[in-house]
């Protein structure tokens, strides 16, 4: 009676061999790569983002092309042009897992770069004329006024980033690396005429794990805005 | 004995082509409390933050005692240790408390030492009736509050010369008082201060000169019981003019 009740949601596959670990692993592949691209989006994006508000035009207009090129390109096609491009072009072997993660932290590093400009952007002028007025030197209004505050705006829009990364990593199969919905795929494949519903299941699966790797980093990202509500 | 402490000397400011202040002169004595008064937009905000070089000036000069202020001097930290200021809008650290707000400088700018700064950023905090906000962050404090906190964040400094840049026009009616309160106070106690204000009571009152400012100009320079009671220039007496109210009354 379970046995049959599980075929017809297609989720006996799940308990089939490995299937279960299988997939699981996948989704370790994807974590693995998007907390990789966040580990390097964060301290370039932050770096970048400061550069951003400086005066010089020319730095301004260089870091305005390169993040206006990334936002505009489809994540998909970036990863096509890493992992295609430097094959043909550059007679380089890059792995579609390198590529997938050149490709995220380019893109993590630019959205975090604007996260970063508008809050500085954000911080209200007479913060830096009472800082100015008190004798603080510019480095001491940045460390001491201006950065804390961008901080606490910062935290949870960039923690919102690293849901958006974990679940943009689903394209990465494109390229051939083998992460969760892969995984599933094969699965499904290999289960059709067996278990013709598995798709139902193992995609409802995914739905989950996606579910459980996000939500947890989404209600911290809340927790932290109502805290540092200012 | 009178002894000169801010002199000013011929400050020219301007925003591209347009003259905000021409020609402005101006000597204050310590403990010499001086009002400016002035319609709106007349420069009396910019001269404010002239003094404290938060603009740079296009002409003349502004001296501390011997130190000049410019926009540019590397000693400008420095100096602006020795001139606090409060403004209109409300400018705490939000993400520091209260007693973080009054520290912050004293301790990083002056290296001074954080138990001796507490002890006496407690006692300026009961002097203006918040010792027991102390730890309050400025978004639990009412506008009044923030006013008062940012004035014993500037004393904490201990400024030489303290400039108001119309501190309560942005506060509820019934807040405008605690904070006039802390400056009178301040006045008695000898404070060197420069007022921006559009209370006529509040300057009168705290006053020891009123410099009236008209386009760009200093047109006025006077003793404020002469100033409310007599003035002497046109300019003064239209100025003044606009806080009277006449309506005949209608007969029943």
């Amino acid at each position: 009676m379970t046995d049959l009740n599980l075929a017809a949601i297609g989720l006996d596959v799940l308990f089939k061999g490995k299937n279960l670990a299988r997939l699981i692993g996948g989704l370790g592949v994807a974590l693995k790569i998007s907390l990789l691209a966040v580990a390097i989006s964060i301290p370039s994006g932050i770096l970048l983002g400061v550069l951003m508000t400086w005066e010089n035009k020319v730095v301004r207009f260089f870091l305005r092309v390169y993040l206006e090129f990334i936002r505009i390109m489809p994540q998909l096609v970036l990863l096509f042009i890493v992992f295609f491009g430097s094959t043909k072009i550059l007679k380089l072997h890059v792995s579609g897992e390198l590529a997938s993660i050149i490709v995220f932290s380019l893109w993590g590093t630019a959205e975090m770069a604007d996260l970063v400009r508008g809050a500085l952007a954000s911080i209200p002028k007479h913060q830096y004329e009472s800082a100015a007025a008190l004798g603080l030197t510019k480095t001491q209004t940045f460390f001491h006024v201006i950065l804390p505050q961008t901080v606490r705006r910062l935290l949870p829009i960039s923690i919102n980033l690293v849901t958006r990364m974990i679940k943009t990593t689903s394209l990465v199969l494109m390229i051939g690396v083998i992460e969760v919905l892969k995984v599933a795929q094969q699965i499904i494949e290999a289960n059709r005429a067996k278990s013709p519903n598995a798709a139902f299941g193992l995609y409802l699966v995914i739905f989950i794990l996606y579910f459980l790797a996000c939500w947890p980093i989404s209600m911290l990202a809340k927790y932290l805005e109502k805290k540092w509500k200012v | 004995m009178a002894e000169p402490l801010l002199f000013v000397e011929h400050l020219l400011k301007q925003y591209g082509d347009k003259v905000i202040l021409n020609d402005i002169n101006l000597t204050v004595n310590k403990g010499e409390v001086v009002v400016i008064l002035g319609s709106s937009g007349c420069g009396k905000s910019t001269f404010l933050r002239c003094l404290n070089a938060l603009e740079p000036i296009q002409g003349g000069t502004v001296r501390l005692g011997d130190e000049s202020i410019t926009h540019d001097s590397k000693n400008l930290t420095d100096i602006r240790q020795k001139i606090g200021m409060v403004f209109q809008s409300y400018d705490l650290f939000p993400h520091l408390t209260v007693l973080g707000n009054i520290l912050l400088a004293p301790t990083k700018v002056q290296g001074r030492d954080k138990a001796e700064v507490k002890e006496e950023a407690l006692a300026l905090l009961d002097r203006v009736g918040l010792k027991d906000r102390a730890d309050s962050y400025p978004a639990e404090l009412s506008g009044g509050q923030k006013q008062r906190v940012a004035i014993v964040r500037a004393l904490a400094m201990h400024p030489e010369v303290m400039l108001f840049d119309e501190v309560t026009a942005a506060l509820d009616p019934e807040m405008v008082r605690e904070v006039q309160d802390v400056m009178l106070d301040l006045a008695e106690q000898g404070k060197t201060m420069l007022i921006v204000t559009h209370e006529m009571q509040f300057a009168r009152a705290v006053a020891d000169r009123i410099l009236l400012i008209d386009d760009g100009r200093i047109v006025e320079d006077e003793d404020p019981e002469i100033f409310f009671t007599a003035p002497k220039t046109d300019k003064a007496k239209q100025f003044l003019n606009l806080f009277e109210f006449h309506r005949p009354k209608k007969s029943k």
